[in-house]
């Protein structure tokens, strides 16, 4: 299929998503596709990362040789600290994600909604999900940017008007980073800021199951 | 003064009885105190609840107690692994013996229970299925979720390094929710790399101060997954 081509890699897409990443930021990446974002922060900015489960400052993989068998990310890959970073227990690192000290959550989704509503932590067919640390980290965050394929495998629409998916939080996802475009969330409806190059507005519109403002829509630059 | 050294590993857990609540320490793999771990298990007792983040990736640890069938309750915010493979745990959650709580909801009403607290509002999980028959709250325009404090009647950690009153520091990222089940049971059961004299540890480092734990079995160091193959 010829638009298949032109959809972004998981690799664009977290390279697209790093462009605003904003100095001084602290960040917390949920598991899997964010988990790319370090890599494509430009150089010349200061962001840091939180891991749920005690690591303030996460740095990239270890070196070979280097690896520390107590020091993981969240998503339990061998990781090490950056210089100025810092250890907490776990209820600190909740107070960081509940008490409003993350300035931006980057999480995967199953769906999301016109509202903003956040479904990641279990499917409606599965009997027993893992909430982890999700619903606490979407309810606390300053802000919420979903990044996620743009539809199912099956082809159905993962944005939404209304959620059909069990909910992880309310009305907390601001931004939308896919492999076709990039979308705001604003209490006036979704509006497309860029989709990938080759594919048009309309193109993305078909496979979105809501409304999209395209009054003003660029291209993603891939070339970063 | 009397130090709260176990000399032995049944020392240290032996007085685990049938039916006792565990608060067991870990994320993932780091901080998983599997020294006391496989001592409960060998003590084989029944009906036991356990309360920690995620019950284990593979064999061993706290998948070798529900393998045994010592486990009649779980309480956990990530078991995902284990519904796939394990008879034991599905047969728990069908049962309804699992109760899924979110990461910071669990660790937040363990310090409650710690700190004497009856609970407290959270807004983490609002309008969500984990929220279901809770009470709610609003409070200054937010809605909150009450939720009720959890203790055990001993906790099982992995510290780093103690001192003979107790005092424990921890390394990197297996900290986790080590100090805070310290706080939250009855009676606090560590497994420590190394003990150290008295005065060996600053007292402005001290992570867990020694009035938290009860007694402390000393492992040296070992590579995580110690009974583990792969």
């Amino acid at each position: 299929m010829s638009e298949q081509t032109n959809l972004l890699t998981r690799q664009q897409i977290a390279a697209r998503a790093a462009q605003d990443m904003e100095d001084g930021w602290l960040v917390n990446l949920g598991i899997g596709m964010p988990t790319m974002i370090p890599a494509f922060i430009p150089k010349d900015r200061d962001v840091m990362f939180h891991s749920e489960n005690g690591l303030i400052g996460m740095g990239p993989p270890p070196a070979e040789g280097e690896a520390d068998q107590d020091l993981i990310s969240a998503g339990k890959e061998l990781v090490t600290m950056i210089s100025g970073g810092s250890y907490v227990h776990h209820t600190d690192s909740f107070a960081i994600a509940r008490g409003g000290r993350l300035d931006c959550a980057v999480l995967g989704a199953f769906q999301v909604a016109v509202n903003g509503d956040l479904c990641n932590w279990r499917l409606p067919n599965q009997t027993s999900g893992s909430v982890g640390g999700a619903m606490d980290i979407a309810a606390g965050s300053k802000r919420v940017f979903a990044m996620m394929s743009h539809t199912a495998r099956d082809g159905a629409a993962k944005i939404v008007a209304e959620r059909t998916y069990p909910l992880t939080a309310m009305q907390v996802v601001t931004k939308i980073y896919t492999d076709m475009a990039v979308i705001s969330v604003t209490p006036d409806g979704l509006i497309l800021n860029e989709v990938a190059p080759g594919l048009t507005a309309d193109e993305v519109q078909a496979v979105t199951d809501a409304p999209l403002n395209m009054d003003d829509v660029g291209t993603i630059n891939v070339a970063a | 003064m009397k130090g709260k050294k176990s000399a032995t590993l049944e020392d240290a857990v032996g007085r685990i009885g049938d039916g006792a609540s565990l608060l067991i320490g870990g994320f993932s793999d780091p901080g998983v105190p599997e020294f006391l771990i496989d001592g409960v298990c060998d003590l084989k007792r029944r009906d036991l609840t356990i309360i920690t983040n995620n019950p284990g990736f593979r064999h061993g640890g706290i998948v070798r107690l529900i393998e045994e069938g010592c486990v009649a309750r779980l309480v956990c915010s990530f078991q995902w692994g284990l519904e796939k493979e394990l008879d034991g745990f599905r047969q728990l959650y069908d049962a309804g013996n699992v109760e899924i709580v979110p990461q910071g909801t669990l660790a937040e009403r363990m310090r409650a229970a710690g700190a004497g607290l009856g609970g407290f509002l959270t807004p983490t999980a609002v309008g969500t299925d984990l929220a279901e028959g809770k009470p709610t709250m609003t409070v200054d325009g937010r809605e909150y979720v009450l939720e009720k404090p959890l203790k055990g009647d001993f906790a099982l950690i992995k510290a780093f390094k103690t001192d003979p009153r107790g005092n424990l520091i921890y390394r990197k990222t297996a900290r986790n929710f080590n100090p805070v089940m310290a706080m939250a049971a009855d009676y606090t059961i560590a497994e420590v790399q190394e003990d150290v004299a008295m005065d060996a540890l600053d007292p402005e480092i001290i992570v867990t101060p020694g009035v938290f734990v009860d007694t402390y079995y000393v492992t040296g160091w070992y590579k995580i997954g110690k009974d583990r193959s792969g």
